[in-house]
């Protein structure tokens, strides 16, 4: 290594250091601005991802109420109730899609120059996950507005609390989907296996559709080993306008639990993948 | 730059234990362009892939560009560039948005990150494209927009894994003008992996020869021809007795006398070092003798015949690459993949 170099390459080692955390925040942006800078030089997707749960609000809500007829769903009317499932149902749809992304980029070799880069193995999961997560702050915020003159009182307080909650998640829930893709790299028909065979059940055993309170013991009994039902919930106090709650705590909990432990499982899985 | 020592990879491979890489001993200077050369499966992707520490040793120890790649593997990261045997440009981004990010992933300032993408993009003939999608580029502008990637951060080390496999030769020549245009203008050490054998032979200033996750030997091409291979001279005669006539007096000079193939008809095939040097004299020995060929042929010896000479085998038997070692970027994230390296 001449002087030139290795005083250019110590300079670069100092610059931006700043610490752990400050490291992981500008390795995170670094792989978020990548991302998402294809999602909006692609505006007609971003349009058609806003519509999809729109549309769902519009025609599964009013059968909702008809159909349970108020049993379970407390004082909220069925859009009330409906409204922050259909959101935690966009947050999963779309985090959990995180690893099929990168099952193309590992196909290409674009994943393996991500690899080679010198950003830590947690950015790659969690500014992947946030991309993905970004998009939902945009269709949350407009579903809501479109339910208010519908009869959905907004208290955006709550609603931007509980969109930071499913970030959280999301990121878990991302990292988990990272994981996923790379245990079954090669196999795109089993990552969407996997994924599709998860997601229905926990998404039905959270209560996010129809109210499990009329349910079977036995679902009420698997719904609280789900951390999504607690999510559920969470999201459900917020967007009634309620902060200071044991359910909104526990959701807080649960999102931090599925987001710990899926970025321990993604992080441990991008290093034994080098073993 | 490079200092191995004992470096291992073992991988499981279900009951099995596959030593891909046994005990490499390691030294690269600064500034040295080196290629490892081997067959499918002999261990040289691994051994890049340690370097780069895209797999973590079983054992041994290595120092890259001053870090060690166990402990300090983010730091290793850091100070090397690395373009991989797949596109590592993202097929639905930009030229400019997968350069900048790049830049981004090394912690460039926007500015700097600028300037240099600008810079790369021009030294390398890719101006113009910077807002075409990577998808709409021709195969030889994706891998020199690789390369521009593997050096925004102006490493002083470059890694380069089959560089230009799946190229036509004139592309692989226009990647080589560039790759050796920005390694003199950066300075750079290189270290590539190639089944080309001409590629090594034109392009390396030491090649190293991996077999069996061994290396078996470590040299400048020249010196490697001249101490494993020989040049071979045909020369061809008018007639069979003529022929005749040049072998006896070939036996009968101690210097040719066991370097020529005892075979009818009236061609002679003599193995010697430095063939073009030799020519003349030899032709002066056999027109004293009285035969004069009609034709003579040289053909210079070639790092295949090196590995022939060391191994008994031959590298053009088998030089496509394979999933085993170097196959797609998807299989080469697999350990079970990297396990089949050596089978």
């Amino acid at each position: 290594m001449n002087a030139q170099t290795i005083e250019h390459v110590h300079a670069a080692d100092e610059d931006g250091t700043g610490g752990r955390i400050g490291r992981f925040l500008s390795d995170t942006r670094a792989v978020f601005t990548r991302e998402i800078v294809v999602v909006l030089r692609d505006p007609f997707s971003l349009v058609f991802s806003l519509l999809q749960p729109l549309v769902f609000l519009a025609l599964f809500a009013p059968l909702l109420g008809g159909m349970v007829g108020g049993d379970g769903i407390g004082d909220a009317s069925a859009l009330e109730w409906f409204l922050p499932g259909v959101i935690v149902m966009i947050c999963v749809f779309g985090t959990g899609m995180t690893g099929s992304n990168l099952q193309y980029e590992m196909q290409t070799g674009s994943y393996e120059r991500i690899l080679a880069s010198p950003l830590s193995r947690a950015s790659i999961l969690t500014g992947r996950a946030l991309k993905e997560f970004a998009p939902l702050v945009v269709q949350a915020l407009v579903i809501t507005l479109v339910a208010v003159p519908l009869g959905v009182t907004p208290h955006l307080a709550h609603v931007l609390v509980g969109i930071l909650l499913l970030g959280v998640f999301g990121i878990g829930l991302g990292a988990l989907s990272y994981a996923l893709a790379i245990a079954t790299r090669g196999k795109e028909w089993m990552f969407w296996t996997v994924q599709q065979s998860l997601t229905f059940p926990l998404l039905l055993l959270s209560g996010m559709m129809l109210p499990l309170e009329t349910g079977p013991d036995w679902m009420r009994t698997v719904a609280r080993f789900n951390p999504l039902t607690y999510i559920v919930d969470a999201e459900r106090e917020l967007f009634m306008g309620t902060f200071a709650s044991s359910t909104v705590l526990w959701g807080a909990v649960a999102a931090a639990l599925t987001c710990a432990g899926g970025l321990a499982v993604g992080i441990r899985t991008i290093r034994r993948s080098a073993r | 730059m490079i200092h191995t020592e004992g470096l291992t990879k073992t991988f499981q491979r279900g009951k099995q234990l596959v030593h891909a890489v046994k005990g490499v001993d390691l030294d690269v200077a600064p500034g040295e362009l080196v290629a490892f050369l081997g067959p499918n499966g002999a261990g040289k992707s691994t051994t890049l892939r340690m370097l780069t520490t895209l797999l973590s040793p079983s054992s041994g120890s290595a120092r890259v560009a001053g870090a060690d790649v166990r402990t300090q593997p983010a730091l290793v990261r850091r100070r090397i560039g690395y373009i991989g045997q797949g596109n590592g440009a993202g097929h639905n981004y930009r030229v400019i948005d997968e350069l900048r990010a790049q830049g981004s992933f090394h912690r460039l300032a926007p500015a700097v990150s600028r300037e240099r993408a600008a810079e790369l993009l021009r030294a390398l003939q890719l101006n113009g494209l910077e807002k075409r999608p990577v998808m709409s580029l021709s195969g030889g502008q994706r891998r020199r927009l690789d390369v521009a990637m593997g050096l925004m951060n102006h490493p002083p080390l470059l890694f380069l894994d089959e560089p230009s496999t799946g190229m036509d030769p004139q592309g692989r020549a226009n990647l080589w003008e560039h790759i050796i245009r920005m390694r003199d203008d950066l300075g750079m050490t290189l270290v590539l992996t190639t089944h080309y054998l001409e590629e090594a032979d034109d392009m390396a200033e030491r090649v190293i020869v991996i077999d069996h996750g061994t290396v078996i030997a470590d040299d400048s091409p020249g010196r490697l021809k001249l101490d494993h291979a020989d040049d071979v001279i045909t020369l061809t005669f008018g007639a069979v007795d003529e022929a005749d006539v040049a072998k006896r007096a070939l036996r009968a000079d101690q210097r040719y006398a066991d370097r020529f193939e005892e075979r009818a008809g009236e061609a002679v095939v003599l193995a010697t070092d430095h063939g073009a040097r030799q020519l003349p004299g030899i032709l002066h020995l056999l027109e004293a003798a009285g035969a004069r060929p009609e034709a003579a042929a040289i053909r210079e010896a070639t790092l295949d015949d090196v590995f022939l000479n060391l191994t008994g085998r031959s590298l053009r038997e088998d030089d496509t690459p394979d999933a085993a070692e170097d196959g797609s970027a998807a299989a080469r994230t697999a350990n079970t993949t990297d396990g089949a390296d050596a089978a």
